[in-house]
């Protein structure tokens, strides 16, 4: 009998007999009709709490800030998609006070080593942000794809702020994740950090040291 | 590797690897209590866990919210043959490959065979308390594979050559300067009691060990029947790392973590992050549905997903033992157990400490060899207090103990082990004991007696003296007392 | 899975009296002190002379059978009924919480879960079912209360013991660190592991003193002989007694009135 017949079989011929699954009843997640202005100070609160920092912008201004948030870090250089709106409108602003637009276009394989070490800071969209936990929801795409987020030390994200959900639990009904996942899936809630070493934390561990989200308004 | 290479040994899941003999549990707790260091570095982080935990809850309706917790749980377990089978389903029609294994031993095979069939010789791992279970980390090294963990408590462990004190803080029984130490004689790094400087060493180290990794190998916080769904809870990265830098990415996980819904893992998240570290939620809530489509950048090219059962469907099988699958593995047991506090984790000798590892490792071990792990309890409740998912572990510590002295004739005893701590002399007290309270003239008799003489009560009583001073009888019982009065 | 909302009766005319085998060889003044409070908030006391003990030393030792032999003696000493009270929230504990367990599938199924439905720990009974209302007749003191963890979590009754004290004018109650942990007394578990629960009285005996308070008083004759045994022991000063012969002295024993 193979692994798994042996352990299915177990399960199934259970000495106690059927099991009955109980009712589950997940109203204890909800949460008041915030309004968005209320969902953006509850999220801004929340991932401040935990050394994300938050720029309110506008739909016009926001490479304004950008640039500026850059600059203020010396970054060196930004990555951008190459196929997303966000990267798209970077190349084109032509703005000279941008850093070096580098464009993630490539398998990483072919330039890994580049991305590990002289990339200083990434920008990505977002599929919306959670109120209560100050988290924002990340779909990696072919056009952003997974360690746009997770190797470079300085994390942008872009959050409409229309797209402020109440909970997890919200956003998941609200976008039927249910009918498909894609391959990966994220939420982050501030910068890597860690807390191994006697509980104080400390950031940037693995993956960014910073995470700045640009709340469109 | 043949079958043959496989060390025997009398339970499942126990490795050649395995140093630690269980049944010196004594010996390791006076050293631990007589040990400062240990003493104030887990009193220190537990007091600070169930501070933020306690704050984490502010503005809950906790029990409602433990009532879904748990209720998720169960329907899950009710559930459990046909749910593992959606599950392989549905991350097979994902593209993720399901492998099943019936003990650590198998397991490990099959994270190796893998392995030998990419040619890799380089594992990076996330924090995976199954392959803890498994001892992976040993079965690979002895076989030529480089096994490097990459949470920084988990690191640091294995830089130190110890196990986990703690399932979700490895290395909680280490202070800063005995880091900074271990690191400097290890890696290199400079002394220092700056932390960021030596998570950033840290982190130089491990993103070279990440980009040269063949493998990685994580564990699973939860998986999703419905869509297929592999979830990770984490904050430092490293197991986004794990699981996206190298081309090939191995999960391991416990047949019991399976869930029916995606919705499931919002209250289950929401339950276990805070019961854990007192967070509202972790930096990172990765959930992986498949390996990389032809046309995405970045991502392994192949994810495989363990589902190991070690001991699982045996516990199963029994209506009451089945509540210690429940457990979703947040610690917050062990961060409330005064014996924990004081004994510390590796004072257990097990890879599950404190309370989840007294009720799952006598499964897992047999309860001959964690004879002492049920009694290693005050009965104090705090545990079941907190259990986010209300798994009743005082009840489940009776009943084990009941188990490890076959104590109950209506109830047969049923783990492996069982009956092991039965001495005829203990027997033969309690059924003296039994003999006289169940005759109450033959204890009126009896406590009347002790209550006459008490002058000549001796004043030494084994271990209970040894701190405390002998508790007094009374000239007269309470019944005699009332006797008079009613006379 | 949760307990069900305790429902108080209404003030009855007779109780059962389950003394505790403790407080029956050790303590049998607390038991005394119980039943007399009782008794002035104008209930008859009944005292079963056939009681022994709830069987709980053997059912946490795992010996069941024993331990079932043991309680299937105490199931037909209340055959009105009478709420039974008990001066300890760990036998009542047992006797309310684990007596279904302990009987299910034999023949006393039914009576042992009707008379856990009627157990009743002494010092919630006098709060919340007699409405007690002590008046205190003492010098001004400083006293810290350790709740057993039976009566804290089994019984949910934590608030009880500081409620009744705070009932007492000339009575301050120390403010203690951690009053939910473990005084490690835990049964067998301090003959079984003296290390360990040498170390967690200690640490409960430090936070009492640190509290401020020179005595302490508790709902349990377990967690008394430990913290106290254990100051004895240490010379420190510090003397426990349990909450009720604490509150049948503070209202004047003998003398007091209710108001």
């Amino acid at each position: 009998m193979s692994a798994k017949e042996t352990i299915l079989n177990r399960l199934r011929h259970r000495a106690g007999g059927q099991l009955t699954a109980p009712a589950v009843d997940f109203s204890v997640l909800q949460r008041p009709d915030w309004t968005t202005a209320e969902k953006l100070d509850l999220f801004e609160k929340a991932i401040e709490s935990v050394h994300g920092e938050v720029h309110r912008v506008t739909a016009d201004g926001w490479i304004d800030r950008l640039a500026e948030i850059l600059q203020s870090r010396g970054a060196r250089n930004l990555l951008i998609s190459g196929q997303h709106d966000l990267g798209t409108r970077l190349r084109e602003a032509g703005r000279d006070d941008l850093p070096d637009l580098l464009v993630y276009d490539e398998p990483v394989s072919s330039w890994q080593p580049t991305l590990f070490n002289e990339v200083d800071a990434a920008i990505t969209s977002t599929r919306g942000g959670i109120a209560e936990t100050g988290s924002l929801i990340l779909w990696p795409t072919v056009a952003e794809p997974r360690l746009m987020s997770l190797v470079p030390p300085i994390h942008i994200a872009v959050l409409q702020a229309s797209e402020l959900y109440a909970t997890f639990h919200q956003a998941m009904l609200a976008q039927n994740w249910a009918a498909g996942m894609p391959t990966n899936a994220l939420l982050i809630s501030g910068p890597s950090k860690t807390a191994d070493i006697e509980q104080t934390l400390a950031y940037g561990v693995h993956g960014p040291k910073e995470l700045i989200v640009l709340v469109i308004e | 590797m043949s079958s043959s290479e496989t060390v025997s040994q009398p339970a499942a899941g126990v490795h050649a690897g395995h140093q630690v003999d269980v049944r010196d549990f004594h010996n390791r707790a006076r050293a631990a209590i007589h040990n400062p260091k240990i003493r104030q570095n887990f009193r220190k982080a537990m007091d600070g866990l169930m501070a933020k935990r306690t704050a984490a809850f502010e503005g809950w309706d906790l029990e409602a919210l433990r009532d879904l917790g748990a209720n998720i749980r169960l329907r899950a377990l009710a559930n459990l043959p046909d749910l593992l089978e959606q599950l392989e389903q549905k991350l097979t029609a994902n593209g993720i490959r399901v492998h099943w294994a019936v003990d650590g031993d198998e397991a490990c095979q099959i994270v190796r065979d893998i392995c030998v069939a990419r040619g890799a010789k380089r594992v990076i791992k996330g924090k995976s308390m199954v392959s803890e279970e498994m001892e992976l980390n040993h079965y690979l090294e002895a076989r030529g594979i480089e096994a490097l963990e990459s949470d920084l408590g988990e690191y640091i462990v294995q830089l130190a050559d110890e196990t986990p004190s703690h399932i979700i803080m490895p290395a909680i029984h280490k202070n800063t300067a005995e880091i900074s130490e271990l690191m400097h004689e290890k890696t290199g790094t400079d002394l220092s009691n700056d932390v960021e400087y030596l998570t950033a060493s840290a982190r130089q180290q491990l993103r070279e060990k990440f980009m040269n990794a063949d493998v990685g190998v994580s564990g699973v916080n939860f998986a999703v029947a419905e869509t297929g769904t592999l979830c990770l809870v984490e904050n430092e990265g490293n197991g986004r790392m794990t699981t996206t830098v190298p081309p090939c990415h191995i999960a391991v996980t416990g047949i019991e973590k399976v869930v029916p819904r995606l919705e499931d893992v919002t209250a289950l998240l929401a339950l276990l992050t805070r019961s854990a570290t007192g967070q509202h939620i972790t930096t990172y809530f990765n959930m992986i549905s498949g390996p990389r489509k032809e046309d995405e950048l970045d991502g392994p090219e192949e994810v495989h997903l363990v589902l190991v059962d070690n001991g699982r469907s045996s516990i199963y099988q029994d209506d009451q033992l089945l509540d210690t699958l429940r457990c979703i593995r947040c610690g917050a047991c062990m961060n409330h157990c005064p014996v924990y506090t004081r004994v510390g984790g590796h004072t257990y000798g097990t890879t599950y400490p404190g309370p989840i590892g007294k009720i799952l490792m006598p499964h897992l071990i047999g309860l001959d060899e964690g004879r002492h792990l049920p009694t290693a309890s005050s009965l104090c409740g705090a545990c079941g207090e907190v259990c986010p998912v209300r798994i009743p572990i005082p009840d489940l510590l009776v009943r084990l103990r009941q188990e490890s002295v076959d104590g109950d004739k209506l109830h047969p005893a049923r783990v492996p082990g069982h009956g092991a701590k039965r001495g005829r002399a203990e027997a033969m007290i309690w059924k003296g004991w039994s003999w006289m309270h169940s005759r109450p003239g033959a204890y009126r008799f009896g406590t009347g007696l002790a209550a006459r003489f008490h002058k000549l009560q001796p004043g030494q009583l084994g271990a209970w003296t040894r701190f405390r001073t002998a508790p007094k009888l009374a000239p007269k019982t309470l019944h005699e007392q009332l006797k008079e009065r009613n006379r | 899975m949760v307990d069900p909302i305790r429902v108080y009766p209404a003030k009855p005319s007779k109780v059962y009296f389950y003394g505790t085998c403790l407080i029956d060889l050790f303590y049998p003044d607390a038991g005394m002190a119980g039943i007399r409070l009782l008794e002035r908030e104008g209930i008859e006391v009944i005292f079963p002379d056939d009681q022994t003990c709830c069987g709980q030393p053997a059912y946490t030792s795992g010996y069941h059978d024993e331990a079932r032999t043991v309680a299937a003696a105490q199931l037909g000493l209340f055959p009105q009924d009478w709420p039974i009270v008990v001066p300890s929230g760990s036998c009542g504990g047992m006797m309310r919480k684990h007596y279904p367990d302990l009987f299910r599938d034999t023949p006393f199924e039914n009576l042992a879960a009707e008379i856990a439905g009627r157990v009743w720990e002494l010092t919630d009974f006098l709060l919340n079912v007699c409405h007690i209302k002590l008046e205190d007749l003492g010098e001004p003191t400083t006293v810290a209360m350790h709740t057993s963890c039976s009566a804290r979590r089994e019984m949910g009754i934590a608030e009880v013991g500081p409620a009744l004290l705070g009932q007492l004018t000339n009575v301050t109650l120390a403010e203690q660190a951690r009053p939910e942990e473990c005084c490690g007394f835990g049964g067998t578990f301090a003959i079984r592991h003296p290390e360990i629960s040498g170390a967690m009285v200690s640490e409960k005996l430090t936070t009492l003193v640190d509290a401020g308070a020179r005595e302490f008083v508790t709902t349990d004759c377990g967690c008394l002989m430990n913290i106290a045994g254990h100051a004895e022991k240490a010379g420190t000063p510090m003397t426990g007694q349990h909450i009720l012969s604490f509150l049948w002295k503070r209202t004047g024993g003998e003398g007091g009135k209710r108001s």
